[in-house]
């Protein structure tokens, strides 16, 4: 009970370190727009933006931006987690291919894979499809290796004695190898998603039509400077959400 | 000995891992022939490496041996035999994402149980066991006795005539083993079963055997088979009589030689060959 209610005190402690730490940065840009006159081009008063959230919240002009980046996000998302799957259980299926296609995959996996961002708009044009492509191969990469990781290092024993108990292939597959692989391939989704999520909306800044990422540029081209703080609040705001909902489907499946 | 006698039938069987020539060239089992009797409890004991195990996944049909045959009952083994026969593993052989309810189910249905008799028949091979209480627990809360006891139960679930036992209170401390061999002899003199167990433990194979198989050093085969003439379920006291004492002596007499002998040999081949392949595990 003691060490419970002094993990508390030190969680609450934590916590007030955290927000005291966020309340400062805030504090600073106050002061920074007010007392020491930053010019609102490069640093808009935080109240302005604040007023221009709400402006973008109630007139609901973020909609059809939000609406195509979350689009090209489940998309991609799609893509890159059947193909990653599917991919990773077949590579994990004998060492022989593991040993060939896992040291092959992780390094491309290490290659800054937005550098082939032009390429992709070569082929696939300024619209939403080279964003999914984009997201869709950045994301394949943790997705195929934490499958195959998953699948393909089971413990034998495991395998060995459902086989004892005449465990036929779909029951081997069904209540040994798909358990035994599930957390780590949970874990490559989430990472997917979220890198997935960076990669569209870093992709629609360089290059694009629409989307989030394209409307905060545009508003940084047309010195909106308080607008555009405002969108890159709400983009935040959304990607915390998606990460928090990822992270908390990962750990309720986890749970047992 | 009769034919309906007979619960495990090997005969000549050798088994090598590996190639000859190859690194990992290993012969693990030579010519080696057994009968294990209906009901018995049949220990096999060795140096280590001296290919116990691999006789007992031969008996498994967890791996094909190189040359010679193994029946159990009238059938030949050519591959798991999930109705006659059922093993409990070293340790950890339950799968850690399942209750230790649906670890015993989960046995059951790969067995083809019907699905109403699994959970009346897993409750009560847990109780058998001790272990009614902890159904909903999963293997990773239960401590390594337990976690034994519960894959035993699961072994018991099956209600095969053959039980194969590989090492399976290696990895627990010696209070532990002797509870748990106590309480096994008491639990299997009830079944009727006919059991093989391996075991590095001379105490263990005296305790629990009817007959204890001592290997040779490798290539392994049976060097000598001494029967343990006490009646079952044994009794602690048992452990401290001098029958007891005499018979754990005479197996020490005959492993000692043995386990010497594995000990030169696998130093001279580690000196010869550069170490003889750590990859196969021919224990």
């Amino acid at each position: 009970m003691k060490a419970r209610r002094k993990r508390d005190k030190n969680w609450v402690a934590s916590r007030a370190v955290q927000v005291s730490f966020v309340i400062l940065l805030l504090g600073l840009w106050y002061l920074g727009t007010t007392r020491w006159r930053i010019s609102p081009i490069l640093l808009p008063n935080p109240v302005a933006v604040w007023h221009e959230l709400k402006d973008v919240l109630s007139t609901g002009e973020y909609i059809p931006d939000l609406r195509i980046t979350l689009t090209e996000l489940a998309i991609a998302f799609s893509i890159s987690s059947t193909t990653g799957i599917t991919l990773g259980y077949l590579i994990s299926r004998s060492r022989y291919s593991i040993r060939v296609f896992e040291p092959l995959l992780a390094g491309i996996y290490s290659v800054p894979i937005i550098l082939f961002l032009p390429l992709y708009i070569l082929f696939f044009g300024l619209g939403p499809a080279s964003k999914i492509a984009l997201g869709a191969t950045i994301s394949f990469f943790p997705i195929v290796l934490n499958t195959i990781a998953g699948f393909g290092y089971v413990d034998r024993i495991f395998i060995l004695s459902a086989r004892s108990m005449g465990a036929s292939d779909y029951q081997l597959f069904r209540w040994v190898l798909l358990p035994a692989a599930f957390p780590v391939i949970l874990t490559g989704l989430r990472i997917g998603f979220t890198i997935a999520l960076l990669s569209i909306l870093g992709s629609e800044t360089i290059a694009s039509l629409a989307g989030l990422g394209h409307r905060i540029v545009h508003l940084a081209e047309g010195m909106d400077t308080a607008r555009m703080f405002a969108y890159i609040a709400f983009a935040v705001a959304i990607a915390l959400f998606l990460n928090t909902v990822t992270s908390m489907l990962e750990a309720r499946a986890r749970q047992r | 000995m009769a034919a309906s006698d007979v619960a495990v039938r090997a005969r000549n069987v050798s088994h090598q891992f590996g190639e000859e020539g190859e690194s990992l060239h290993v012969r693990a089992l030579l010519d080696t022939s057994l009968d294990i009797r209906r009901g018995e409890l049949f220990c096999l004991i060795g140096p280590s490496g001296c290919g116990k195990s691999t006789l007992l996944n031969v008996i498994g049909g967890l791996l094909t041996p190189t040359s010679g045959k193994v029946m159990v009952g009238n059938t030949d083994v050519r591959g798991p035999l999930p109705q006659e026969v059922a093993y409990v593993f070293q340790e950890n052989a339950l799968f850690p994402w399942s209750t230790v309810l649906e670890n015993v189910s989960l046995g059951m249905m790969f067995q083809g149980v019907p699905r109403a008799e699994r959970e009346p028949r897993a409750r009560k091979s847990l109780e058998a066991v001790g272990l009614a209480d902890f159904a909903d627990h999963y293997p990773g809360q239960l401590s390594g006795g337990m976690r034994q006891r519960a894959a035993l139960a699961r072994a018991l679930s099956l209600e095969t005539d053959v039980l194969l036992m590989d090492e399976p209170f290696g990895a627990l401390d010696e209070q532990t083993r002797m509870v748990l061999g106590e309480d096994l002899s008491v639990l299997l003199s009830r079944t009727n079963k006919s059991i093989v167990f391996v075991t590095h433990s001379l105490g263990e194979a005296v305790f629990l055997a009817d007959r204890v198989a001592v290997f040779s050093a490798r290539p392994g085969t049976i060097k000598d088979i001494i029967a343990i003439d006490e009646p079952h379920p044994r009794k602690p006291s048992f452990m401290t009589s001098e029958k007891f004492t005499a018979l754990r002596n005479q197996l020490f007499g005959l492993l000692h030689e043995e386990i010497r002998k594995a000990m030169a040999d696998s130093t001279a081949s580690e000196r010869g060959a550069g170490g003889k392949g750590g990859g196969a595990k021919p224990s």
